[in-house]
Order: C-alpha cells, then structure tokens, then sequence
C-alpha cells in the first residue's frame, strides 16, 4: 500500500460508514459475552433481515463498552442510545425502535459520570469499531500514525516524540518509554525484537483484554511504530493463552494488515519492513516477567533470570529487545497523531497521559475506564464508580494486585501518580482497582494475595518460593486467631527478607499487600492476636485451592 | 542439521496438526511451547509418547521437555477424567463476592458423592469477567452473579440426568 | 579470548580492585581473598543467581542494590560492601529457610561434616530455626547401580541440572514443576535407573551440596565430594571450536 492509497481507503470506508442512516452495536467484550451477547448479535440479525433492515442498519460485535455491570450493552448509532442488561426477549423491539422512539424502560443513560469523567485515548475506538474488519480500523483512522512515522520522520524523531510525551510504562513499573526505546535503539545488532505483553496475568486486571479484543489494530500499528523508532524487523505478541478471543482476533487483525501491506516488506513503499507472530503463554503468571518471558517464547520453562544483563541489550536469543506492555503501545498512535505535547498536557508532573484501569470489587459501577492520571481515588471510586452499593461503607481500595497496597479512607485524594501511590505505599501496578467495603477484612485481603503470590511463585529463587510458603502460614495463623505477637514480627522480618532478596519483581512486591495493610490496619492484625500459642498445627499448604484448569473462555488458574 | 525425522508414535491423524507445528518453526528447540500447545489441544492431554516424539523431533533433553510441561499450567500430563468441568473464578473480584462459598458448596457435593459424579470442580484465575463476579464456567459458558445455590442447581441437572 | 577486553575498576569492603569486564563481583572478590558465601553457584557452571547465598550491596550511580556476585558483571566505579550485619542477617534466614523447607537429618546423612548447607549454617551462625518445618513428603531414589537422590535433602540449586547439561553434555537432569511443587527430576521423571541418557559418570554426584545426591557404599558422613575436574574440564570444552 502507498500513502495515496491509505488515504483512499480511509475515505471510502468513512464514506462508507456515512451513508448508512443507521448501526447497531453490540458488546462483544468478556464480560458481556459472559452474558451471551454473541446470541444477541445473531438473534438482533435475523430480526433485522426479518424486518427487511439488514442493508440500512448493520449491527455488528465490538469490544467492551466499558460499563460492564450493566451488560450486556447494545447502542444504536448514530443516535447515541445505549441500552443496558438486554436479552434476547427486548430484540424485536430494540429493532423496531432504530429510528424511531428509544425504549425508556431499558436505557441506559450516557450522561452519567461513568461515561462523562472518562477520557478515552487508548480505548478511544474500544467498542466503537468492529475489530475484526480492518475496514473500521482505517475509517477511523487506523495506520495513519505508520505512515506519518514512515514517512515524514527518522526513527530518532520518533523516539524524541515518545520521550516528550512523557509515556511511562503500564505493566507496572512505569518505566519511562522513550527511555526504553533509546536502550533498544542504540544497541548495536543487525537483528532486534519488539514484543508486546499482553500475558496479563494479575487477576482481576483486564485491561489489555479489553485492547487486544477491541482495538487490535491500534496494537499492531503501534509495534511496527516502535519496530521503525528502534530499528527491529521482527516483533512478538505474547498473549495469554486463555485469551483466546484474543489471539483469534490478533491473528485475523495481523493477516488483515499483510494483506493490505501494513505489515510486511516494504510498508509504504519505504524501506522499513515488519512482521509480526502470535506466542501463547501457557499459563503462569511468572512469564508476564520480561525475562521470563523471553524463556517462554524460546520454549523454555518460564522463571526470571538475573538482571544485567536487561532485555533491552540482551533479549530473545541474545538480541537486544524492546519489550512494552499492551497499553503503554496502545498510546502510541495517538502520541504520533494529536503530539506528544497534547499527550504531556494531560496527568501530573510526573506521571503523563491517560491509564486503562479495571475497576471491580464492591462499587456500583464495574468495567473498563480510562482516566487521566491526576484524577483523585475518590473520583474514580464515587463519581466513575458511583459509590459503594448496599448501604454498605467504603474501607480501602486495593491497587496493583498482589504487588500493589491497600489504600484507606484518608488518602482518597490522592492523584493517580506512579510516585504519588508509593508514597503511600500502593502502586499503579498494571491498573487494577478493588474495592474493598466495611465487610472486608484486610488480613483476609493479604492472605488471598500472599496465596496467590505462593502458587505462583516459579520456585527459582530461595526467598519467595519458600518465604511464600512461610508468610502465607502466618498470615493464615493471625486470621484464624492463633497467632501471638512473635508470629507478627516474624511475619514483618520475613516480609523484609523477601521484598530485598528475591530474584524478580514477583517476590520482591509480594509483601506489599501485607506491608501496606500493616501500615493503616495493624489494629486489624494485633485484634485477632492471642497470647497463648496453640498447640495446633496447622499444615504448610503449598498447593493451589484446587486443580489449576485452562476454562475456555477464562484465564485459567 | 539435525538427525532424520522420526515417525509419529501412531496413525492418528492428529499427529499431522504435530507436525505441521514443528514444520512451521524449522523444527527449532524454541518451538517446544508451541508444539505442547498443538498437542495439548489436539490431544487433550500430553502422554508420554508425545513428549518423546516431540523431545526427539525438536532435538531437546527429554528433561528439558518434561520440566516445560509441568511448568506451565494449561499442559496436563493426564486426561481430564470427568464429563463435566466447572471452573469457578477464584480471582480477586470473585474472591471478594463469595467465590470461596461457591467452590466449597460444589466441592462438597462432589466429594460427598458416593456415585463419582461425571462433573470436575477446578478453580480459575479471573475469568476477565469480572462484572460478574462471582462467575463460574459450566462446560465452557461463563455464569455470573452466581450464589452456592445457583450453582449446585447447575450441577444437578449434570448429577440427575446422566449418572 | 579478543585481545580488547576492558578492565574495570571498582571497590569491594576496603579494597580497591580492577578486574575484566567478563568477570563478575564473585569472581573479583575471589582473586582478591575477599569470602562471599555462594550455595548454587560452583567455579564451572553457569551462574543461575537462585540461592541468594551471595548477595552483596552494589553501590552504582548513587543507588544501592542487592545483587547476587555470582550472577552479576562488575562496573566500572562500583562500590560493594560484601557483609554487612544487614545481609548476615538475611543469609541467615535464607538458611533457615532451606532446613525449615526440606527434611535435613544431618545426623544420619552421608553428607553429615561435609555439607554445605551444614557447612554455612555454622560458618554464619545460623543456629536455630524460627520457622516452623514444612515436613514435605518426598521420596528416594535408589533405583540406580551405583548412585541415589534423596529429595529430602535437595535445595534445588541446580547444579547437578547445569553439571550434566553443560559438561557432560547429557541433559539427564531438570527441573520440573513450580512454586514449592518443584523438584528435579531425570529424564521423564522415571527412576534413575531407567534413565537412558545418563552416561553414569557421576558428575552430578560429586557438585551436589548436600547429601541429596551420593553414591551407594557409603555410610554416615563418609560421602566426600571432589570436584576439581570441573574448572579443568570447562576449560577444555572452551577450547573446542
Ligand atoms: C511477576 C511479574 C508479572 C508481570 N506480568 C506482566 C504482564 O502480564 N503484562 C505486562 O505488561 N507486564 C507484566 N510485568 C511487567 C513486565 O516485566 C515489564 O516490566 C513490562 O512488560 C514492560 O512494559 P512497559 O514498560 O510498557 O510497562 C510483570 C512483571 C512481573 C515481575
Ligand atoms: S522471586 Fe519468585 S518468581 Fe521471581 S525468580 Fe524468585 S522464585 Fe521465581
Ligand atoms: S551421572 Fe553423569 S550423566 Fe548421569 S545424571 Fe549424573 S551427571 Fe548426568
Ligand atoms: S540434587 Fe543436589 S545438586 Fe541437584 S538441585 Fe538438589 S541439592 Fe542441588
Ligand atoms: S464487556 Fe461489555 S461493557 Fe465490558
Ligand atoms: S475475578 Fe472472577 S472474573 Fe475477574
Ligand atoms: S551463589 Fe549466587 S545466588 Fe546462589
């Protein structure tokens, strides 16, 4: 394909979408599919044939909405209606209705804070395209960050673009990007890797889900983008094996993009060239780990190595390899598009932009958002989120999963910042927000997380595999009320030991949860203390709960 | 290169999907992944035939191989026994909406069970459903907003209608 | 080896030292008779950095880290303190640790006097344990003529995975599963005897730290391990083309 022609198409398929009075979208995320919205698709398409509308009112699957407690969600375009908790049984009339008066009674309104306080930049075409055509990529405007990069920019222009943007990386450490890609960059080696992470293995994280499933384009463009920027020809995503809504997407959206020579030799007409290929984690969360990763796409057993030397000079197969979270590409696009100054006006002085966050637990409104960073815990929780249901009160929220904290009532005012919440002993993390209500018991909080983190543990490194073992028996001991004074310290010491000696990031931030439930709870943990150590021995578990599976639609144990 | 190929541990056809793997990625060691991923989903499960075929044909430690395997999750070693899976969500959201009452409620049916029921009570990591919480998958479709006595009414139908 | 190898220079507790760019921290201190405690890694092997016996604080470009010395190259203008209270104490626990995760009846072990982890737990003090003793279940393997492994004393350095895959070249030996489920294994994880790519030259047997690997014959603390063919034989498989 040749600039002239991206143009052209770009206009056919924006014209395209014009001339048609009338679009019906369905959520196709997770969460909404959970609900069956794949029947619906179908179901609202024989009622379009039957009622002879199939020509003048396409209805098609798209990517999470966002709302989804309210799913599954069905919007009528261009009107702007959007209809909540539908069923096969409101069909016909949710058809009969395009064009005509909105159904009142299965609304949902658009004017709430949950769609009004958001700002979309990553998930800005997230459940507005269908991601499976790349038609709908290019009629808003997929691939035209390529081209300007291709072809009015050096790869070190780019680079520049990225680094005033002030980009930090989201899958958790907040890295700063162009600094990254500078690394990748000026390594010298013929041969250099991109990969995306999209393993996502936190749980109770979905954010990538929801970029991958609804906007794989975006994806894919950004990679060749960073492709060009830091002089690699080959590019890896590595996606989580039970994402298989996912994969199967990413690949469509990969052969889409070679066919039309977006991807490929010769991109443009330029000398750039780019191929992209699918790995799938197999189900350990371990392998979200940059150099375990890179085991995992040689075909070797996922556990970290020691860093120097770093992916970004000795990668896969001892090439230098830019490695960068889904999201953090995600942003791309729109940082080469609207400049990086337009990106580096949004968020705070250090931490720019927008952040994807899954926000779930015990608040009204749960799904997908996309705020800027800057915006307060308490907005996200009380407006976005609308407040906490049942009657019940708001206790803590827990951020970054089992590496992030718990933060109380009192520092819900705190921007969204990476430094701002390790000030007060949280992280961003990869951008899960739980909600934790007056019923929640946070030594409860941190054993569920310690478990995880023991299960999970790849067994390498001394500390975590068996330092794991011996917090998450205590944590156990001080919930079930047989713990003394001695077990607490011993617990605060061994939290110490791991956080400063494990090999890689997953033991070090294990005891975050119990750190920073220790740190605003402790009355928590010293209340359910006894003074007389009971003789009962309660065994050592190591194991998970049970059996670990691969659910077809889930992300497995 | 590498030796002459070896042939397939059987007729099955399913092999062919294998090979085709191996094929594609030049036979290389890193293919390993890949190629327990094809076996594993053409096959349901990795009997130590297939680990031997694969070890042989990618030129990788039969070691190497098995330690891979059991790394990973999604790799069994076994066949799943049961008819019926039932994979309740143990991940944060579902953790905190009751999941552990659901998962106890089911395992307690099934253990309690003189009958060897034809159903298995796995537990998942965030179905990314998290809306739903708590959310269980029977047989592959994803149920939300579940209570320990939804649940075990799902079950039942299983329990009752084929035993 | 290119003749533009660079030397670095760096201090390590009092001392100041140089050294080349390929040599880690371990290797540095060892020239120079500074003792840093190591339990995975062994002069020979590749470094795997899994034990952290061998952490030390790595002053660099004004931030301090924990960095294990066997796994990591010096820098130019490093500072490192090698043992301060701070990292005894958690080489201490480390150990306590290891005995509280495994079965460790030094009394009635082959190895009993010429363990390592025996060897370090007195070297450093360690001399209770705080935490309470998984008591795993694990099992012996005694299938093999001459050689047994007994888990119960395994603390999964690896050095017998590295020994048999890097210089014997027979990649017997792996790890298998994860988390605290993690063992090593032969072969397909069938009994030793039924390995059929173990060459039987005992390799594995004499890098062992403890008494998890020993050879058949011998009674309490009589299993002496000798390894100086290992630097020897590393050499000589550099040297091949
Ligand atoms: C145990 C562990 C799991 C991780 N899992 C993920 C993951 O699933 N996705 C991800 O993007 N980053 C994950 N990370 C962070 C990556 O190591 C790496 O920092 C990130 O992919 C870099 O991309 P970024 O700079 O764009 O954030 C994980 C880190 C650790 C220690
Ligand atoms: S910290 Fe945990 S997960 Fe990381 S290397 Fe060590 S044992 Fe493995
Ligand atoms: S005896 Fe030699 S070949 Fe056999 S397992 Fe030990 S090191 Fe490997
Ligand atoms: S058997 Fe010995 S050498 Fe092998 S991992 Fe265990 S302790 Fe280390
Ligand atoms: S999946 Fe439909 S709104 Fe999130
Ligand atoms: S925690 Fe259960 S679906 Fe996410
Ligand atoms: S000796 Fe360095 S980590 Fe084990």
């Amino acid at each position: 394909m040749n600039p002239e022609e991206l143009h052209q198409l770009a206009e056919q398929h924006a014209h395209a979408r014009t001339q048609i009075p009338h679009r019906i979208r369905v959520c196709a995320g997770s969460s909404c599919m959970g609900l069956h919205s794949d029947q619906l698709v179908n179901a609202i398409q024989r009622e379009l044939k039957q009622q002879g509308l199939e020509k003048t009112c396409p209805v098609s699957g798209v990517g999470c909405m966002g709302l989804c407690s309210a799913g599954p969600l069905v919007a009528i375009d261009p009107d702007g209606i959007l209809y909540q908790h539908v069923s096969e049984a409101d069909v016909s009339a949710i058809v009969a209705s395009v064009g005509n008066e909105p159904l009142e009674q299965l609304r949902c309104p658009t004017d709430i804070p949950f769609f009004t306080r958001q700002k979309r930049v990553v998930l800005e075409h997230c459940g507005q395209i269908d991601p499976e055509r790349i038609e709908d990529a290019l009629a808003v405007g997929g691939y035209t960050a390529l081209l300007t990069a291709l072809t009015e920019m050096t790869p070190a222009e780019v680079i520049t673009h990225v680094m005033r943007s002030g980009l930090r990386g989201r899958g958790g450490a907040g890295y700063p990007t162009g600094l990254k890609w500078t690394t990748v960059a000026k390594a010298r080696n013929p041969r250099k890797f991109v990969v995306c992470n999209g393993d996502e293995g936190d749980p109770g994280a979905f954010m990538d889900r929801g970029v991958m499933e609804g906007d794989p384009h975006r994806v894919i463009e950004a990679m060749a983008i960073a492709g060009y920027a830091v002089g690699a020809s080959e590019g890896y995503f590595f996606v989580r094996g039970e994402y298989t809504t996912s994969v199967k997407r990413l690949r469509k959206a990969i052969m889409q993009a070679e066919r039309n020579g977006l991807l490929g030799a010769n991109i443009f007409g330029t000398p750039f060239s780019f191929t992209l290929e699918v790995r799938l984690g197999a189900g350990a969360f371990v392998s979200g780990e940059e150099t375990a990763l890179i085991a995992s796409i040689e075909g070797r057993r996922g556990t970290p190595t020691p860093r120097p030397p770093y992916p970004a000079e000795q990668g896969l197969w001892g090439c230098p390899t830019l490695i960068n979270n889904v999201a953090t590409l995600a942003s791309i696009p729109p940082i080469i598009n609207h400049g990086s100054e337009w990106y580096a006006s949004m968020g705070t002085a250090n931490s720019k932009g927008t952040h994807v966050f899954a926000l779930t637990g015990k608040v009204v409104n749960t799904g997908l958002i996309e705020v800027p960073l800057g915006t307060t815990l308490r907005e996200v929780i009380f407006e976005i989120g609308g407040g906490i249901p049942n009657g019940h009160s708001f206790k803590a929220v827990q951020m970054g999963g089992p590496s992030g904290g718990c933060i109380p009532a009192e520092h819900l005012d705190t921007p969204l910042g990476y430094e701002a919440l390790q000030r007060i002993g949280a992280m961003m993390g990869s951008g899960g927000i739980l909600v934790l209500d007056d019923t929640s018991s946070m030594v409860e909080v941190a054993r569920f997380f310690m478990e995880f983190c023991m299960t999970e543990s790849c067994g390498k490194c001394v500390p975590c595999r068996v330092g794991t073992v011996q917090m998450h028996h205590l944590l156990t001991r001080i919930s079930t009320g047989t713990a003394t004074a001695h077990d607490l310290a011993l617990l605060e010491s061994l939290c110490d030991l791991v956080q400063h000696t494990s090999l890689c990031g997953l033991g070090r931030s294990a005891p975050n949860p119990v750190l920073s439930t220790l740190r605003y709870f402790r009355n928590e943990y010293e209340a359910s203390l006894t003074s007389t150590p009971s003789n009962e021995l309660i065994p050592l578990t190591a194991r998970p709960p049970a059996p670990p599976t691969q659910g077809p639609n889930g992300k497995g144990a | 290169m590498k030796a002459a190929r070896i042939a397939p541990p059987s007729e099955d056809k399913r092999w062919r999907v294998i090979d085709a793997t191996m094929r594609r990625h030049g036979y290389h060691a890193h293919a390993l992944i890949e190629t327990l991923h094809a076996t594993q989903e053409s096959f349901g499960f990795l009997d130590e035939d297939a680990l031997r075929y694969i070890a042989a044909t990618l030129g990788v430690a039969l070691s190497h191989v098995y330690g891979v395997a059991t790394f990973y999750r999604r790799f069994t070693l076994k066949p799943r026994g049961a008819r019926h899976t039932c994979v309740v969500c143990t991940g944060t959201a579902c953790h905190l909406k009751g999941a552990p009452a659901l998962l106890e409620a089911l395992q307690q049916r099934i253990d309690h069970d003189p009958t060897n029921p034809p159903v298995s009570i796995l537990a998942a990591r965030c179905l990314a459903s998290c809306g739903l919480a708590p959310a269980v998958v029977f047989d592959g479709k994803v149920v939300g907003n579940l209570t320990p006595d939804l649940a075990l009414e799902r079950i039942e139908k299983w329990l009752h209608h084929e035993s | 080896m290119p003749s533009s190898v660079r030397v670095k220079t760096l201090r390590i507790d009092d001392l100041d030292v140089a050294g080349d760019e390929q040599q880690t921290i371990f290797d540095v201190a060892v020239e120079h008779a500074i003792p840093i405690p190591t339990l995975c890694h062994l002069d020979g092997l590749g470094a795997v950095g899994a034990c952290r016996m061998c952490l030390v604080e790595v002053t660099s470009a004004n931030q301090t880290r924990l960095q294990p010395a066997c796994a990591t190259p010096i820098e130019e203008g490093m500072q490192i303190v090698t043992n301060s209270p701070r990292l005894q104490e958690y080489r201490r626990m480390i150990l306590e640790l290891l005995f509280a995760e495994g079965n460790h009846v030094c009394a009635v072990c082959v190895s009993n006097g010429h363990c390592e982890l025996q060897g370090l737990a007195q070297s450093l003090g360690m001399t209770h344990v705080r935490f309470p003793y998984h008591y795993p279940q694990r099992s012996v393997d005694a299938s093999h003529r001459r050689f047994v492994v007994d888990h119960n004393r395994c603390i999964l350095c690896t050095r017998c995975v590295r020994v048999c895959a890097e210089i014997e070249g027979a990649h017997t030996w792996d790890v298998m599963g994860a988390s605290s489920q993690t063992q090593v294994i032969t072969d397909l994880n069938q009994p030793w005897a039924e390995a059929e790519t173990c060459t039987g030259c005992g390799k594995c047997i004499h890098v062992c730290p403890t008494g998890a690997l020993f050879e058949k014959g011998y009674s309490v603390a009589e299993m002496h391990k000798r390894r100086q063919f290992l630097p020897y034989l590393r050499a000589m498989r550099e040297r091949e083309p």
